[in-house]
């Protein structure tokens, strides 16, 4: 079960201003990922072990000999930053049995795209928290695999265009919904599951806060735009993100031992054009696709708020 | 004082393990290997052993949390076999390439297609060059001997590198043999508790598996591969303390009437112990023949292999393992290049035997040296021979 943490809610005033993500690293103008990452290092402080999978943070930040990280890094591979969080959370655990690690807590952080998450990671995911490891396990959606340049993953929106579910004459760009691996991972019955994006930054401290304090699993789902990959100015990646959660396409909610709680209440919606319009990888679709996506998002969000109301349900 | 027991080959691997204190397990079930981690996981659960056991979803998430657990320097174990080394694979040159140290005890099984259980070295020869140190065990006592003498070498501040142990799937791992279990005082003093030179810890970050542009690359693998060269010397050093200690001498290469002989096998694991009665029958009819097994695979001991086989007029190579498509068995291609160099050279012929479980018998033995006294009158017919094969 999570421990209720003391939780001091973020404000300008207590943010830490020491990156503990450097700035100086190579991630491309405007990147979404870096924002977020960069608040979840600051609300996880010093004490701080991080697994990066591979992927775009990957590279932008250990470019040997540089490093962007003033914490300890790991990086093995593409589909266990999981796996490998594990083995550090075991080892510490016995080697501090045996006095031969420090006493203070550790926070274990596993960084990993929505690739390495939905797709190739997530067996190593799903067999790490179902074992209780205490761990934090932050996926940074933006919706490609955007390292290799911009091929779908199962995290890709429908119509999305991208290098793999391009547009065509017999194709309207990615013809899946997205996988909705938040969901997929309050199904394990982990302590702590929320989503974020770093347009609402103190959101997204607060939350990676809770996640870090939890003992046990927690899984924090960054929404991170991306210049690159959705085709859009460097400038606009705050206000995307925005339009994504004011228009319910990326709702943010938390579910803290299984009860769910809309963060960003949303009386009225934005039409999702709003935020469609803003990408190049959503410029092919036509009038009814996007009345399509709208109907979908609707019927999405239309199902977190009767989550929400039963699991606000009291007995 | 040591005692002799009767225990599973198996078991006493895990014996083995415990009394190296190894204190992060992450493994896999997977036959014939399942014996080893259950036996564990029983030490573990009745508190002999005092060791996080992490129960992974697959063979890749074991090897990957071996990695964690080394990186934040706790002695890390893992065993597995066939499919599951495969499905391992990527991770084992990753472990190699950061230098972190452990062991894994791999229960030699035959790879898939079609599917087998039983024993042969193809899943191992699939990670000849995963830059791990190899050794191969022909007995109970060896496999017990060479995990605990692994980790001392592997942990080795010369050396950091990760170590397999090979046993053969069912002809060794499931096989009763008297072991010899020595104290755990004399193993504490001959395998302290691993210091490594740096870990994951937040009072001093370090970033371990940085991105390596073509401008160091090629330099980290010289490194890796002069670690891994220079752990021989290593491994003689700590096969001497452990004699010391122990009383058990070991050897790069292990001979059997070798002195005079003519024709040399050479054959690793297990096989070894039907190929020395081959000899014996043999030699009773004045044949000159005689044995090597090669214990140590990685790194290959060229010296002593070279050495080894000086004055023999024919080396017979049996492979437990096929390299489809090429000069057959990999540990003759090997051998056959280690002698190349040389003038005076055994004619090398290359055999292969004992795939997915079938036995080597020793009449299998027998027709191995007589197709070696063929060609050595006659020269060369095949690169290589599938021996006892059905027609």
């Amino acid at each position: 079960m999570a421990e209720e943490p003391e939780r001091k809610q973020f404000v300008p005033r207590i943010i830490p201003p020491r990156e503990l993500f450097a700035e100086g690293n190579r991630a491309c103008q405007g990147c979404g990922e870096i924002l977020g990452v960069r608040l979840v290092m600051k609300a996880a402080g010093p004490q701080t072990i991080v697994v990066s999978a591979t992927g775009c943070l990957e590279i932008v930040s250990s470019s040997y000999p540089d490093t962007a990280w003033r914490v300890p890094w790991i990086h093995i591979a593409f589909e266990n930053a999981a796996a490998v969080a594990a083995g550090i959370e075991s080892g510490i655990k016995v080697l501090r049995r045996k006095n031969k690690y420090t006493d203070q807590r550790v926070n274990i952080i596993a960084f990993a795209g929505d690739g390495g998450t939905a797709d190739i990671g997530i067996q190593a995911l799903s067999g790490a928290v179902e074992r209780g490891h205490d761990f934090t396990y932050v996926c940074t959606d933006n919706e490609a695999y955007m390292n290799t340049g911009i091929q779908r993953s199962s995290s890709t929106p429908y119509g999305a265009s991208t290098t793999t579910s391009p547009v065509g004459k017999k194709s309207k760009g990615q013809n899946t919904p997205k996988k909705n691996m938040p969901m997929i991972m309050a199904a394990h019955e982990i302590p702590y599951v929320a989503t974020a994006c770093p347009s609402y930054p103190y959101d997204l401290l607060n939350k990676a806060k809770r996640a870090i304090a939890t003992r046990g699993p927690a899984y924090l789902h960054i929404f991170s735009p991306c210049p690159t990959g959705w085709r859009h100015p460097t400038d606009l990646t705050v206000e995307i993100g925005k339009l994504g959660v004011e228009s319910g396409v990326f709702p943010l909610y938390e579910i803290v031992d299984g009860k769910l709680k809309l963060n960003v209440r949303l009386e009225k919606r934005r039409p999702v054009i709003d935020y469609l319009k803003t990408q190049g990888r959503f410029r092919h679709l036509q009038p009814e696709d996007v009345e399509d996506i709208q109907r979908r998002v609707d019927a999405g969000y239309q199902k977190l708020l009767r989550r929400e109301e039963c699991d606000s349900f009291k007995e | 004082m040591a005692k002799r027991t009767g225990l599973e080959v198996s078991l006493a691997v895990s014996e083995a393990v415990k009394m190296a204190r190894a204190e992060v397990i992450a493994a896999y079930p997977i036959t014939p290997q399942t014996h080893i981690v259950e036996e564990l996981s029983q030490m573990v659960a009745d508190g002999e052993l005092d060791a996080e056991f992490i129960l992974v979803e697959s063979e890749h998430s074991a090897m990957s949390a071996c990695c964690g657990s080394s990186a934040v320097g706790a002695r890390s174990f893992t065993a597995t076999a066939s499919q599951g080394l495969a499905l391992m694979h990527e991770v084992l040159y990753i472990a190699s390439g950061l230098r972190l140290p452990m062991v894994m005890v791999v229960a030699n099984r035959a790879l898939s297609a079609p599917l087998s259980i039983w024993g042969d070295h193809s899943d191992v020869m699939a990670e000849r060059d995963s830059g791990w140190l190899q050794f191969f065990a022909e007995t109970g006592q060896d496999a017990f001997d060479l995990t605990i003498q692994a980790f001392k070498i592997s942990e080795d501040h010369r050396v950091l590198l990760p170590s397999i142990v090979n046993l053969d799937g069912f002809t060794l791992t499931h096989v009763i043999e008297p072991i010899l279990l020595p104290e755990q005082g004399e193993v504490d003093a001959f395998l302290p508790s691993y210091e490594p030179p740096s870990r994951l810890d937040p009072q001093k970050p370090t970033t371990v598996g940085p991105v390596g542009f073509p401008e160091i690359y090629t330099e980290v693998k010289k490194q890796q591969n002069d670690a891994l060269l220079g752990s021989y010397e290593v491994i003689l050093e700590v096969w001497d303390e452990f004699e010391k200690s122990f009383g058990r001498g070991y050897k790069p290469i292990e001979h059997y009437k070798t002195e005079d002989a003519e024709i040399l096998i050479a054959i690793a694991g297990s096989m070894a112990g039907t190929a020395r009665i081959a000899v014996d029958g043999m030699r009773e009819e004045g044949k000159k023949v005689g044995l090597i097994r090669p214990r140590l695979w990685r790194p290959f001991p060229f010296e002593e292999f070279r050495n080894s086989v000086a004055g023999a007029k024919a080396l017979a190579v049996v492979d437990r393992s096929l390299s489809f498509g090429g000069q057959g068995g990999p540990m003759c291609s090997e051998m056959r290049s280690a002698l190349f160099p040389l003038d005076e050279k055994p004619v090398v012929t290359s055999y292969i035997a004992g795939l997915g479980g079938r036995d080597i018998t020793i009449e299998n033995f027998r027709t191995i040296v007589s197709d070696t006294e063929r060609v050595l009158e006659e020269g060369y017919g095949d690169e290589y021979k599938l021996i006892g094969v059905k027609e």
